[in-house]
């Protein structure tokens, strides 16, 4: 495909600074470098080379202005100094489980537990995975998550070295949650990390993974993140995605899933904080009675942007997607909300469900809403609706009148609105951080 | 413990309260009556704070405080309380959730102490009891979904659990059967007491058989036009609006 000239930025300091790297990456792994998995990382650098960075004129890239981004040059490889105590303060109260940690990118064994026991599930850093099994890394990586078009998948892609991969064996059910803690530590240095992760579910296995980002410090840290999920036959996976991050942080992230019939697939986005974000979460539903379920809430603030693009792909019979993602814009915020299902001509009897709810707080925040439905099938349901409004005046003046401040009166009803979202997240821990989070952002 | 000299309001260009006048004392139940968008539910909201409507003219007072500087939760915490005429949906907020909240919030304002959970359960019980309410319903987002009745029903558990030391009841009769008028009607009898007052705004002299009235007000185009004993309420029940319409007429 020959990229629209208007639609891509073609030279950047960023991705001079990104080609140059790869030249210095190839060369230390020279043994390496003839390996199936740097044919495709090469292959990707090409079309991240041919495309560049996406400008506005770009249809997927209309609000989501990388401008700034890609005037930035980032330390790619610096080791951290962060320390175990340095993590302490970023401890989520009573969680348990599997906790892996990724500092600027890379798995920092040291710092992580792990608890399930190895028959049940393999979890290693998708580094030792690229040594211990290129077997099952060449057959899944970069299957489904498209580089041809998506520069940042392209780049990603270009630079998959580490990151996390989780196998569950078929009719394995994993009881502790595998929690993935990607850390920038940007006191000192503006840092990039480009984790690769790579989830495969066996048959009727069930699991549950949240992904978490934060930055430390207040330098600029960049997150491009790609997570390919593939749930075969009768798999349960719940993902979760938490965003708590600075505003100085730039996160781009792609979550791949792949479902075969009767699996289910269970996430959740929350985006608390975050600088500029940009989340695609992109479903292909290639089996029968299958089930998808979609959940968002995002709450930005100050200059924050929040752009969440999803796409279900109903390319088979008989299955059933549902998605609710509800934000709350505050000051000077920008949200973007683009929801895309596509009902292939086979996928009969699709049941697909859409809705994006969102209240906007100040005038001079805002929020931009794209549902986009292509059905080619004729006996499907679908339906889809967004709403953008402001705060409930006469809620408002009903709680005033029984003694509630305003302030706590919007928070109240703002906790409210937001806990439809949050009550989806089953892992108790997580649920309580972020409702205590957003609790506290609320109130401010 | 309220004095409302010569009140003005309007919407807009549109003035609704053209000098209101009333003096209720502790204690006393007054009934404010009058046709449809005399300006009964405006006088209403006034009192509670709406910021919708712009105070033109004219003071209240309210235990000595100007009441017409107070934020609607300020008025709320010093002790008044509006029973809406269409009570408001709060989507997620449970109605114990939410009276918890209101309860802790004026008692900070009074420099009291939050009530604990033990304490607030406690006095829940003994309300429910008063205006046989179910727990169910208390559960439940606060107004959302519920019939007509049981919003009115939440309203006036609302005033028993907030002890206002001023009641105003916005028709509150409106869309209950008899037994549910009863039971509403008791529990705001049983918050009778020499400190506390009421204004029942109604449309209906019935409502008035069970709550009975001090002095009886007809409101009409803004103006209190009328005002006696609780008799009164039996003369417009028997004689509808149109006397009084046409007395106002005469006079002007
Ligand atoms: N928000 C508003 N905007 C415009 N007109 C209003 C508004 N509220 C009340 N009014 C008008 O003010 C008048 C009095 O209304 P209201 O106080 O509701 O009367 P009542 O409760 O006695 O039936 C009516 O003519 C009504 O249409
Ligand atoms: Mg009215």
């Amino acid at each position: 495909m020959t990229p629209n000239s208007q639609s891509y930025t073609r030279t950047s300091p960023l991705k001079d600074q990104l080609l140059a790297a790869f030249q210095v990456t190839e060369e230390r792994i020279n043994g390496e470098s003839k390996s199936a998995v740097h044919q495709v990382r090469r292959a990707a650098l090409q079309q991240f080379d041919k495309l560049g960075f996406p400008t506005i004129k770009h249809e997927e890239w209309k609000y989501a202005n990388v401008k700034n981004l890609i005037q930035e040059s980032f330390e790619l490889e610096t080791p951290s100094t962060l320390s175990a105590d340095d993590l302490h303060t970023l401890e989520i109260p009573n969680l348990s489980g599997n906790i892996l940690y990724f500092v600027n990118g890379r798995y920092k064994p040291e710092m992580s537990t792990i608890v399930s026991p190895a028959s049940d599930v393999q979890i290693l850093s998708f580094a030792e995975a690229l040594k211990s099994q290129p077997e099952t890394i060449n057959n899944y990586f970069a299957r489904q998550a498209d580089y041809q078009e998506n520069a940042f998948t392209a780049l990603n892609t270009a630079f998959a070295h580490d990151g996390v991969f989780i196998r569950v064996p078929d009719g394995n059910v994993v009881e502790q949650p595998i929690i993935l803690r990607y850390i920038n530590d940007a006191r000192e240095k503006k840092v990039a990390a480009q984790p690769r992760n790579l989830i495969i579910v066996g048959r009727s296995a069930n699991v549950k993974i949240a992904e978490s980002y934060r930055s430390l410090g207040d330098m600029a840290a960049f997150t491009n993140v790609v997570t390919e999920i593939t749930l075969a036959r009768e798999a349960n996976v719940e993902h979760y995605k938490i965003q708590n991050d600075t505003d100085t942080a730039y996160h781009i992230g792609t979550t791949q899933v792949h479902q075969a019939d009767n699996s289910h697939f269970y996430s959740a986005t929350v985006t608390l904080n975050g600088g500029f974000v940009r989340n695609n979460l992109n479903i292909v539903l290639d089996g029968e009675y299958c089930e998808a379920y979609m959940y968002g809430l995002y709450i930005p603030n100050g200059r924050q942007f929040v752009d969440n693009h999803t796409l279900v792909d109903h390319a088979k019979p008989n299955s059933y997607s549902s998605e609710l993602y509800k934000g709350i814009l505050e000051e000077k915020s920008t949200g973007v909300f683009n929801g895309k299902i596509f009902v292939r001509q086979d996928a009969q009897k699709t049941n697909a469900y859409q809705s994006c709810k969102n209240v906007v707080l100040s005038p001079e925040a805002t929020m931009n809403t794209k549902p986009q439905l292509e059905i080619f099938a004729d006996d499907v349901k679908c339906s889809h609706g967004t709403t953008t409004g402001m705060l409930d005046d006469e809620a408002l003046f009903y709680m005033r009148s029984r003694g509630i401040p305003r302030a706590e009166a919007q928070a109240l009803l703002m906790y409210a609105f937001a806990q439809d979202v949050l009550t989806q997240i089953k892992i108790e821990p997580i649920r309580e951080y972020l409702s205590t989070v957003v609790a506290r952002k609320l109130a401010m | 413990m309220l004095t409302i000299s010569n009140l003005q309001a309007s919407i807009g260009e549109k003035e609704i309260l053209k000098g209101i006048n009333l003096e209720v004392k502790a204690g006393e139940v007054h009934a404010i009556m009058g046709p449809n968008g005399s300006g009964k539910s405006t006088l209403a909201s006034v009192l509670a704070g709406r910021e919708d409507y712009e105070v033109t003219a004219g003071s209240v007072l309210f235990d000595g405080k100007d009441l017409l500087e107070l934020a609607p939760e300020e008025r709320a915490a010093e002790g008044i309380f509006l029973a809406f005429q269409y009570p408001v949906e709060i989507p997620g907020v449970s109605t114990t959730n939410f009276l918890r909240t209101a309860m802790n919030e004026i008692r900070k304002y009074r420099g009291q102490d939050a009530l604990d959970a033990v304490q607030f359960l406690k006095l829940m019980k003994e309300k429910m009891k008063l205006v046989n309410i179910d727990q169910s319903l208390l559960s439940r987002s606060l107004n959302e979904g519920f019939s007509g009745g049981e919003k009115k029903r939440n309203e006036v558990f609302q005033m028993a659990m907030l002890e206002p030391k001023l009641a105003i009841l916005d028709e509150t009769d409106s869309g209950l059967d008899i037994d549910a008028l009863r039971i509403v009607a008791e529990g705001v009898n049983k918050l009778r007491s020499p400190e506390r007052s009421t204004i029942v705004v109604t449309h209906y002299q019935r409502l008035l058989d069970y709550i009975v009235p001090d002095y009886v007000h007809v409101l009409y185009k803004g103006r209190i036009v009328k005002s006696g004993p609780k008799e009164l309420a039996f003369e417009l029940e028997e004689k509808g609006y149109d006397w009084i319409k046409a007395e106002v007429e005469y006079q002007q």
